[in-house]
């Protein structure tokens, strides 16, 4: 397993679009992918969840990933956030 | 004749019948079923169909608003296939052995319910989108034709409020504006309706009744204001704002990217005035080549104690960012005379006009002064700024206004904080004095601002704010121009430039005098900029 943490800069949060986008990308992966934001986490693989966190602007979210490509997974979704989140 | 107010989302006014967005109304019920897997494959198959059809919206979307507006539609396409609620849906119908539509709407509501909960605004308008995707599963479902309302004439759609589908749905030439009695600013209607260009009102509220539906209507959409049955004077009124609107939008589209030039090829600058940051977004629209006087003082009326420098900092910076390398002239302090501020503890005077203002509070208290130019030259690093001052009447207090200045620079750069070095510097010509010494005030400063209206008050000694005096108030009186072309020929004598930001800038019977005394600037309202090009083209 490995995981990441990041505090998250859109100003809007994850709000839908991002969540859209967050959610396609996880989709890719072979492996489990997490959100967790506070005691609450999602399936990063379903928008209702990713949605239903709520993360907003400055707040910190952890990311987890288990399975077959936990490694290729875990440095891509990382530039990912950096990217556009 | 009804008057309901709201909120505007779209500025602009149409007038035409209103018609009611009809939906079909589906009564959900619950049924039993014995084969569970045939019903689970019946739901499969409407959800498929309904993705299909959110693919095709989102191309249609993509032609009529763009990408970024079109994604929601790839969301709602997300939405169908989320494995929760793709779960909860199998589940219902599995352990309760229900139909699939008792499924579809039940969660629904759930999902719905759970956005309505959270804590955040937009979070809480996404349960919008929830129902809209489910409704269009149920559509399917129960077999009722998704399809648009027959528009066959152009009318303005009344509705409780529009889902993000049925806005892009919509025949837009059939369309002449939106009215709802639900919805936010935020929502997808409302930024599509801003995008498509459509006046729009929202959150009526319960006042627009079904009993309007098939009358005569106008929207203004500048006040969020919607008219039913308008009488003769508001219907006059409106088609009055209507054709001034979209004369304005015509002259824009005819005019925009055009350059400020006369038949004979002289050209010359039009800015705009703002006095504060929500301006921005006139100027950008009305093609103003840059700002020729942004007034300070708001930041300074606004507030209940001297703004701070950071606060003015950030301000000062979003503008020169704004507009992106162009000019922006920002005038220093003019509080005094008719501007008071309590906090500013001035006396009460007998003259406030010929008082204690502007650059004479600035010379007498340098920690106020100071602080808005620290600001200023730190601001100036982000764009193309230059500074002017207000209400000048020597060479002395340019001069010591430049040994101000010299000292901020010092104590910025001994701080490490990073600000630009040369800023173009100007004078306000709004007093007699300013002109007579002009030529002298041309050799210390890069540029000339006519402030006529000031400048029109003290030549003819004419208060401007007593309406009694309006029978002796000409502006276009010969003393003023004379004062104008002076200001012009010194100032150019001395390699300075000039401009005109007071009202008579915007004055179109006089803009063929001004392009002959040579100015090379008139900043007037946002609003004004077009109509000043305009008159300038036609120009010789």
């Amino acid at each position: 397993m490995k995981e990441f943490k990041y505090v998250v800069t859109d100003p809007e949060g994850i709000h839908a679009r991002p969540a859209g986008i967050l959610v396609k990308q996880a989709a890719g992966y072979q492996s489990d992918v997490k959100i967790t934001k506070g005691d609450k986490t999602a399936d990063a693989k379903r928008i209702f969840g990713v949605m239903g966190l709520g993360v907003k602007t400055g707040e910190e979210v952890t990311i987890t990933v288990e399975g077959a490509d936990e490694d290729t997974a875990i440095a891509e979704l990382e530039a990912f956030f950096k990217e556009n989140l | 004749m009804v008057t309901i107010s709201g909120k505007s989302v779209f500025g602009g006014v149409s007038i035409g019948k209103l018609v009611f967005y009809k939906r079909n109304d589906k009564v959900i019920k619950r049924i039993h079923v014995d084969d569970v897997d045939t019903e689970w494959k019946r739901f499969q198959d409407a959800k498929d169909t309904a993705v299909s059809q959110l693919k095709e919206l989102y191309n249609k979307a993509i032609e009529d608003v763009g990408e970024a507006n079109a994604m929601i539609f790839e969301i709602h396409q997300m939405m169908l296939e989320d494995l929760d609620y793709l779960e909860s849906i199998e589940n219902i119908i599995r352990t309760q052995e229900v139909n699939a539509e008792f499924a579809v709407a039940t969660t629904a509501d759930n999902f719905a319910g759970m956005f309505a909960a959270m804590d955040d605004a937009y979070m809480q308008g996404r349960a919008a989108d929830v129902r809209d995707v489910s409704e269009r599963v149920l559509d399917i479902l129960c077999g009722v034709d998704t399809g648009i309302k027959e528009m066959t004439e152009p009318c303005i759609i009344a509705a409780d409020d529009l889902a993000p589908s049925e806005t892009v749905q919509l025949d837009k030439s059939k369309v002449l504006g939106f009215a709802t009695m639900y919805g936010s600013s935020n929502s997808h209607t409302a930024i599509l309706a801003r995008t498509m260009n459509i006046p729009a009102v929202i959150s009526l509220g319960e006042e627009l009744r079904q009993e309007y539906d098939g009358k005569i209507a106008a929207i203004d959409g500048f006040t969020g204001t919607l008219y039913i049955d308008p009488d003769d004077e508001t219907m006059k009124a409106m088609q009055e704002k209507r054709a001034r609107d979209l004369e304005q939008k015509a002259l824009l589209e005819q005019l925009k990217g055009k350059e400020n030039v006369t038949k004979s090829g002289q050209k010359i600058n039009v800015y705009a005035n703002i006095g504060n940051v929500s301006d921005l977004g006139a100027v950008l629209k009305n093609d103003a080549g840059g700002i020729g006087l942004f007034r300070s003082e708001f930041l300074y009326l606004e507030n209940t104690d001297f703004p701070t420098e950071d606060q003015q900092f950030s301000v000062y910076k979003q503008v020169a960012e704004s507009m992106a390398g162009k000019k922006v002239i920002i005038r220093t302090l003019d509080i005094g005379a008719d501007k008071q501020v309590d906090y500013f503890g001035l006396d009460k005077e007998e003259n406030p006009a010929l008082g204690y203002r502007a650059i004479r509070i600035c010379l007498t208290r340098p920690e106020i002064f100071k602080t808005q130019l620290r600001a200023l030259y730190r601001a100036a690093a982000y764009g193309n700024i230059s500074i002017m001052f207000p209400m000048i009447i020597s060479v002395d207090e340019v001069r010591k206004i430049k040994e101000i200045i010299a000292e901020v620079k010092d104590e910025l750069k001994s701080e490490g904080i990073p600000f630009k070095e040369n800023v173009e510097l100007g004078v306000m010509i709004e007093t007699p004095a300013s002109v007579m010494v002009s030529r002298e005030l041309a050799k210390e400063v890069d540029f000339f601002s006519v402030g006529t209206n000031d400048l029109t008050q003290y030549t003819l000694a004419i208060d401007r704010q007593n309406s009694k005096l309006d029978q002796f108030y000409d502006p276009h009186h010969p003393a003023v121009l004379a004062m104008i072309r002076m200001a012009a020929e010194n100032a150019h004598a001395e390699g300075a430039w000039i401009g005109i930001c007071g009202e008579l800038g915007a004055d179109l019977e006089l803009t063929e005098e001004f392009l002959k005394m040579g100015l090379d600037e008139l900043s007037v309202s946002p609003a004004m900029v077009l109509p000043l090009r305009k008159r300038i083209r036609e120009c010789e």
